[in-house]
C-alpha cells in the first residue's frame, strides 16, 4: 500500500511532469513475471523511473535487486529501501560463492516476480556505460526459462548524478529492447546482453543526437 | 469554470479556432480517403496534436488569471527543459542549472502580481548577473563563456520572451473594451500560429526562391510574403474584435507578427542545425518538440507586447 501511494503520488508525477519521459517500445516490457529487466545505471533515479514504467497493479511484483552494503547501511534507509521501494538486498562482496548469494533473487523469480538488475553493479560516471558483471548469467543458468529485457536510459545521469542530492529536470529518453532468452552458456549470454545494450545505446545516440559533453569538460569534475 | 466572464468576441474567437480545427480534421480525413496512395498519418497526427494544444490553451485562458499564468509558466518550463536537454551542459554546472530553473516561478510570479518593473529586468539583469557568479563560485573555467552564454540565451528565449504572452493578461481590461486582456493573448497566439501555417501552405504551393538556404532550405520568399499578407489581412479583420488597435496599427501588427514569426522560426532552426537534430524534442507528436511549436512565439510575443504596450498602455 505504501509502495503504491509512493509511486502514484510521488514517483509517477516526478517522472512525468518534472522530468518527462520519451519511451520507445514500452510494450516490450514484461507484462507478467517471472521476468528480469536490466538497465544501464547512472543514477538512483534509474530504479525509480524504471519501476514507474510498470502499471500500478504490477508495482507490488516489481523488485529491484540492490547492494546490501549500500542500502542496508542504516535503519532508516534500510526500512525505506525494503518497504517502500521493495528492494531485494544482495551482498556485493560475498563470503560464500556463486548461487548461495543469489538465493533470495532465485526465490523471488520462483515466486513470479519481475526483477530489476543493473549489471554494471554501480552508478559510476554519469552517462558512461561500464563492463557488465556476470551475476545475471549465473542467475539465468538456474532459471533458463526466464526472459531478460534490456532497457537503456539517457538523461537520468544528468538529472541526478552520483553524489548530488538536487534533482535538475531534463527530458529522459528510454529505449526498451527485445527480450533475450538464455542461450546455453554464461559467456555467450553475457555477450548477447552486452551487444543488445550497445545496440540500444547506439539507437539512443542516433535518435536523439544529444550533443555529447565536450571531452575537455567531461574529464574534469 | 464557465467561459461567460470572457468578452463575447473572445468566446466567438475560441469557437472559431475549434471550428478551424474541425475543418482541418475533415479535410485531412477526406484527403486520406480520396488519395489512399499517399500517406497522411503525419498530417493527421499533427492535426490531432493541434486539438490538444488548442484544448489546453483554451482551458488555460477560460479559468482565471492565476490558472492562465501557471499554465503559461509550465509551458516555459517545458521549453527551457527541452532546450537544456538539447544543448551540451557542463556537469559542474548542475546546481547552476537548478538556479536557472528557479528563475521561472519568480518570473511568472512577477507576471501574476503585475509587477512590470521587475518582470522586465529580472532575467536580463538579475539572472544574467547571478548565474555567472554562481559558476565562478564552483570555479570551473573550462567552457565558462560557452556555458554562461548558452544558459542565458535559453532563459531569454524560453522564459523571458515567452513570459510576455502571460504579461498581456496582466494589462488592464479597461483599456481594451473589445477583447479585454485575454483578447490580446488570443490575437497574438492565433495570428502567430496561423502565420506559421499560412507560410507553410504558400511555400508548398508557390515556393521557388529560398530565403535562408543554409538555415532552413524549405523556407521561400513566396511562402514568407504569402504568409505575411495572409496574417496582415486576418489582423485587420479581427483586430477590432480583440484589440484596441486602430486600422493602420492593425496592419503594422500583422506585418510585425508575420515577419517576427518567420525570424523566430528560423532562429530555432539555426539552433537545431547547430546541434544536429531535426526536431527539438518529441513531446508533441507530428510537430516534434515544444520548441518546434513555440519558436515563432519567442519573437512575436515580446515584439507584439511592446508594440501594443507603447501604443495603448
Amino acid at each position: 500500500m505504501l509502495r503504491l501511494l509512493f509511486f502514484l503520488l510521488i514517483i509517477k508525477p516526478v517522472a512525468m511532469l518534472v522530468l518527462g519521459l520519451n519511451i520507445r517500445r514500452r510494450d516490450l516490457l514484461p507484462a507478467r513475471g517471472p521476468a528480469i529487466v536490466v538497465a544501464n545505471h547512472n543514477s538512483h533515479l534509474d530504479t525509480l523511473v524504471l519501476m514507474s514504467l510498470f502499471p500500478l497493479r504490477l508495482i507490488a511484483k516489481v523488485h529491484p535487486v540492490a547492494a546490501a552494503d549500500y542500502f542496508l547501511r542504516n535503519r532508516w534507509l534500510s526500512w525505506f529501501a525494503c518497504n517502500v521501494i521493495g528492494i531485494i538486498p544482495l551482498e556485493r562482496k560475498p563470503s560464500a560463492k556463486g548461487t548461495q548469494v543469489l538465493a533470495p533473487v532465485s526465490t523471488a523469480l520462483n515466486r513470479g516476480d519481475i526483477l530489476i538488475l543493473f549489471p554494471e553493479g554501480s552508478r559510476g560516471e554519469p552517462e558512461k556505460m561500464t563492463k557488465f558483471k556476470n551475476g545475471i548469467a549465473h542467475l539465468l543458468s538456474e532459471h533458463t526459462t526466464v526472459a531478460v529485457t534490456p532497457v537503456y536510459f539517457y538523461g537520468l545521469g544528468k538529472s541526478l548524478p552520483k553524489g548530488e542530492f538536487l534533482l535538475v529536470p531534463f527530458f529522459v529518453d528510454v529505449f526498451v529492447g527485445e527480450s533475450l532468452a538464455w542461450n546455453g552458456t554464461r559467456q555467450a549470454f553475457m555477450e548477447t546482453l552486452e551487444a543488445s545494450m550497445q545496440q540500444l545505446q547506439q539507437q539512443a545516440q542516433l535518435a536523439t543526437r544529444h550533443a555529447q559533453e565536450p571531452q575537455n569538460t567531461e574529464a574534469r569534475t | 469554470m464557465n467561459a461567460l466572464h470572457l468578452p463575447l468576441s473572445v468566446q466567438v474567437a475560441l469557437l472559431g479556432m475549434f471550428g478551424l480545427l474541425l475543418v482541418a480534421t475533415v479535410v485531412v480525413a477526406g484527403l486520406a480517403r480520396l488519395r489512399p496512395e499517399r500517406n497522411y498519418t503525419e498530417l493527421s497526427l499533427r492535426v490531432k496534436t493541434w486539438w490538444l494544444i488548442v484544448g489546453v490553451f483554451s482551458a488555460a485562458i477560460i479559468f482565471n488569471h492565476t490558472v492562465s499564468v501557471i499554465v503559461l509558466g509550465f509551458v516555459s518550463f517545458l521549453a527551457f527543459k527541452e532546450y537544456l536537454s538539447l544543448i551540451p551542459t557542463r556537469r559542474t554546472d548542475h546546481r547552476v542549472l537548478f538556479w536557472a530553473y528557479l528563475a521561472i516561478p519568480f518570473q511568472y510570479y512577477w507576471v501574476a502580481i503585475g509587477w512590470y518593473g521587475l518582470f522586465i529586468i529580472f532575467i536580463p539583469v538579475y539572472a544574467f548577473l547571478f548565474l555567472p557568479m554562481r559558476m565562478v563560485i564552483i570555479g570551473e573555467t573550462q567552457g565558462f563563456l560557452r556555458a554562461a552564454g548558452t544558459l542565458h540565451w535559453g532563459l531569454m528565449t524560453t522564459v523571458f520572451s515567452l513570459s510576455h504572452m502571460a504579461y498581456l493578461l496582466a494589462l488592464p481590461d479597461a483599456k481594451n473594451p473589445a477583447g479585454g486582456s485575454v483578447g490580446l493573448l488570443l490575437f497574438l497566439v492565433a495570428l502567430t500560429e496561423i502565420n506559421d501555417i499560412a507560410q507553410y501552405i504558400w511555400g508548398k504551393s508557390f515556393g521557388k526562391h529560398k530565403v535562408t538556404p543554409t538555415v532552413s532550405p524549405n523556407k521561400t520568399i513566396e511562402g514568407l510574403i504569402g504568409g505575411v499578407l495572409t496574417t496582415t489581412a486576418l489582423a485587420v479583420l479581427i483586430a477590432p474584435w480583440l484589440t484596441p488597435l486602430t486600422q493602420p496599427q492593425s496592419i503594422a501588427a500583422g506585418v510585425l507578427i508575420g515577419i517576427a514569426g518567420f525570424v523566430g522560426d528560423v532562429t530555432i532552426s539555426a539552433v537545431k542545425r547547430d546541434i544536429g537534430v531535426k526536431d527539438s524534442g518529441s513531446i508533441l507528436p507530428g510537430h516534434g518538440g515544444i520548441l518546434d511549436r513555440l519558436d515563432s512565439l519567442t519573437y512575436t510575443a515580446p515584439l507584439f507586447f511592446h508594440f501594443i504596450y507603447y501604443l495603448h498602455y
